[in-house]
């Protein structure tokens, strides 16, 4: 740090100076101002009128909200336990709820800067935690059997989001590796690959789980898994092509001291190449896990209930059909969605910045 | 040259390069083996025929917008071109909207104004990390559902309407002697672009600076509104009017096809805002600098230094968009829009159960569109590397 580098501070400008400086600088900009203050004004109102003054807070159904020309509260609380766990045995309710907190304690220590340990946590959540949650959920090893069919809600996007970002990593590395290959007949059936799954939509893809692999597979696929199927083989396309571009980022000295030093090649990528690689495509691969939890709600296409499908579904049973109970329902999957999806942009960015402040010299 | 060194022939790279790929191919083509004969099996125990015939086939069943003449009696294969159509014109209206407000926002994050700026960024962060089925939905089941009937339609004027059923818009008719107005338009932008052609070779020949835009402008209209005043009028418009519960005439507007625009535009254009403003942002400063040096104006700078450096880093993430907004219109079967994978991997695929073939035409036009794009995109890149020095 040199601390003579910075200029010297200019003077704070009053509250008057600043708005005339930034926002009445001439007539276009206070045109502009007006313009801006209109659009929040028809938006922010609104919808606060809707969302708390005008809203139903209390009630056990239809009737508690036709009274009210806002939002339709007591639909989603009363509805909570189904949005969060789908049709999950009620009983069995504290397993989804285990697997939830590791999930998210693993992701705390993961993220949180100066947590020691991150590898071997890392290794964990990759390897042990999908197949531990798999069990718990799913029933087996003394635990009550809970069939896929009543998976649903929050949990069944979480275990969409996870097991397309648990599955796309390695996948997407090998592909991506692939890619580079010398080997012909290799890098052609990689390119081949992704540019299939990256060239289709998502929906399609989906379809395709849905009607093709019962045929392929010459019997009736569990549906839940025909569309993990699907998730993961898209993602790991796109997935591939993230981790490409961290490998060509890496100088070619890195390579050939790899190879000046008789590294075999799987030792050269695992322990010279792909840590760097990895590390340089970070902010991508989280960009590209938020990508991956925002098309989870697509599964409601082919008839499996994650978040917005059971709200979905919900809005338009007879116990709560009235004009807000849409509505309700989609901001309030909104502000998960975003919660989740926002913080995960701004780690992305954060670690931009590590990365960045890493390279400076 | 002769091997003094002996590696024994099954340790030498050839060898094992070769064979490392000759096990791939074997693997690859084992599962493709396998697959095949699973469903050849399944296809024989459902009485499910196979090969493209179904194409030829009558479908029966009705589709609520066409842009080709289509009733229940036509075939699988006409079904196909419906649905094509459908999704090229929600991608093309889409992109041209979502364009509009990219831009408009993207350049709004820019802004001196502090509260534009903010407003710009909120806009971004807001649709961004929301799912785009969620935006969908929400005009769909939320907006539109919830506007007035028929009877008690928003109007603009007696000529635009909105309400529950669709957006009623007037529609063009031609009467005889339009093709002669057509022709005129038509020898007007040719020579727009011949003098617009011409003005450059000038320019870059003697660097005298003509006027285009006017020029161009005059050669377009004059043309046509002269022959058209000729034909006396040969456009008219029919308007919609109300007629019982329902509106007659005009163009209607779908729902199903508004808010899927409406959702592809805005959701698209919150990703088209920030490759706008990283491309504006990453002009380098000293090239206003220089303009303003060289004493160019505020415009010229913005139309002549700016904007065009500024579109060589914008134009190639802005074509991925584009494509993308096009594989996304695939979510118009949550809401029943007609698109392609809608009526044809959707009603088709339940009725003839030929998932194999039906699957495959679907993912082959997608891939066709974007085998397609990528090729321009490479084009435009070798193209604008060559002019770079």
């Amino acid at each position: 740090m040199t601390p003579s580098r910075r200029p010297p501070r200019e003077p704070m400008p009053g509250p008057i100076e600043w708005l005339r400086e930034n926002l009445f600088s001439s007539w276009g900009n206070a045109a502009l101002t007006v313009l801006a203050l209109a659009i929040i004004y028809w938006t922010v109102v609104p919808f606060v009128t809707w969302a708390i003054v005008d809203a139903a807070w209390t009630g056990t159904g239809r009737d508690d909200c036709l009274a009210y020309d806002g939002a339709c509260w007591p639909f989603v609380m009363q509805r909570i336990g189904q949005i969060v766990y789908g049709f999950y045995d009620v009983g069995q309710r504290w397993r989804v709820d285990i697997a939830l907190i590791v999930l998210a304690a693993g992701l705390a220590w993961l993220t949180l800067p100066r947590v020691p340990g991150k590898r071997p946590v890392g290794a964990l959540m990759l390897t042990l935690y999908p197949v531990a949650a798999f069990f718990l959920l799913a029933g087996g090893m003394g635990l009550e059997h809970v069939p896929t069919t009543r998976w649903g809600g929050f949990m069944m996007t979480m275990i969409v989001a996870m097991t397309g970002i648990v599955a796309s990593l390695p996948l997407g590395i090998l592909l991506a590796l692939g890619r580079r290959s010398d080997l012909p007949v290799v890098k052609g059936f990689s390119i081949a690959f992704i540019e299939l799954w990256r060239g289709v939509p998502l929906v399609t893809v989906l379809f395709m789980a849905a009607n093709m692999l019962p045929l392929f597979a010459g019997l009736s696929v569990n549906k839940v898994l025909s569309a993990l199927i699907a998730v993961a083989l898209f993602s790991a396309a796109y997935m591939a092509e993230v981790v490409r571009g961290g490998l060509a980022a890496i100088p070619k000295g890195q390579y050939e001291a790899a190879n000046a030093m008789g590294l075999p090649y799987w030792q050269a990528m695992a322990f010279i190449i792909l840590p760097q690689a990895l590390r340089l495509a970070l902010p991508n691969i989280v960009g590209n896990f938020i990508g991956l939890l925002k098309d989870t709600s697509l599964i409601s296409i082919i008839g499996l209930f994650d978040l917005l499908g059971i709200v979905q579904a919900g809005s338009t049973d007879p116990e709560w059909a009235a004009p807000n109970t849409a509505m309700t329902g989609y901001v309030f999957v909104g502000v998960v969605f975003w919660a989740m999806c926002f913080s995960m942009s701004r780690y992305a960015k954060h670690m931009e910045g590590v990365l960045a402040a890493g390279e400076r010299r | 040259m002769t091997t003094s060194v002996s590696i024994p022939w099954w340790r030498k790279r050839r060898t094992r390069d070769l064979a490392i790929q000759a096990l791939l191919i074997a693997a690859v083509a084992i599962v493709v083996a396998l697959m095949w004969m699973n469903a050849a099996e399944t296809l024989r125990r459902q009485h499910i025929a196979s090969g493209f015939g179904f194409l030829n086939d009558t479908a029966g069943f009705d589709i609520i917008q066409t842009l080709v003449p289509y009733d229940e009696s036509s075939t699988y294969g006409r079904v196909l071109l419906v649905g094509i159509l459908n999704t090229l014109v929600v991608a093309a209206v889409g992109i041209v909207l979502a364009t509009i407000i990219g831009f408009l926002v993207g350049i709004g994050q820019l802004s001196s104004n502090w509260l534009i700026a903010r407003l710009a960024r909120a806009y971004v962060e807001v649709l961004r990390n929301l799912p785009l089925l969620l935006q969908i939905f929400f005009w769909y089941f939320a907006v539109l559902r919830a506007l007035p009937g028929p009877r008690d339609s928003w109007g603009l004027g007696e000529t635009v309407f909105l309400n529950n059923r669709g957006l009623y818009l007037p529609a063009p008719v031609t009467e005889s002697g339009f093709g002669w107005v057509a022709l005129a338009l038509a020898a007007g932008i040719a020579g727009a672009i011949w003098w617009t052609i011409r003005a450059r070779r000038l320019r870059e020949r003697t660097g005298q600076v003509v006027s285009v835009a006017r020029m161009s402008a005059a050669m377009i209209v004059l043309p046509a509104l002269i022959v058209s005043a000729l034909a006396s009028f040969p456009l008219t418009f029919s308007l919609p009017a109300l007629a019982g519960f329902n509106f007659e005439g005009g163009f209607v507007v779908l729902p199903e096809m508004m808010a899927l625009v409406v959702a592809l535009a805005t959701y698209t254009a919150s990703y088209i805002a920030e490759i706008v403003r990283a491309g504006i942002e990453g002009v380098a400063k000293g090239q206003t600098e220089a303009a303003n040096a060289l004493g160019l104006s505020r415009g010229q700078t913005l139309r002549l230094v700016i904007i065009p450096q500024a579109l060589r880093q914008i134009i190639p993430p802005l074509t991925s968009q584009y494509l993308n907004l096009t594989k996304n219109s695939s979510l118009a079967v949550a809401i029943a829009y007609p698109d392609l994978v809608s009526v044809f991997a959707g009603t088709t695929l339940s009725q003839t159960g030929q998932a194999i073939e039906i699957i495959a035409i679907t993912m082959a036009v997608y891939l066709t569109i974007s085998l397609l794009t990528s090729a321009f995109m490479n084009w435009y890149n070798a193209h604008i590397a060559l002019t770079e020095r």
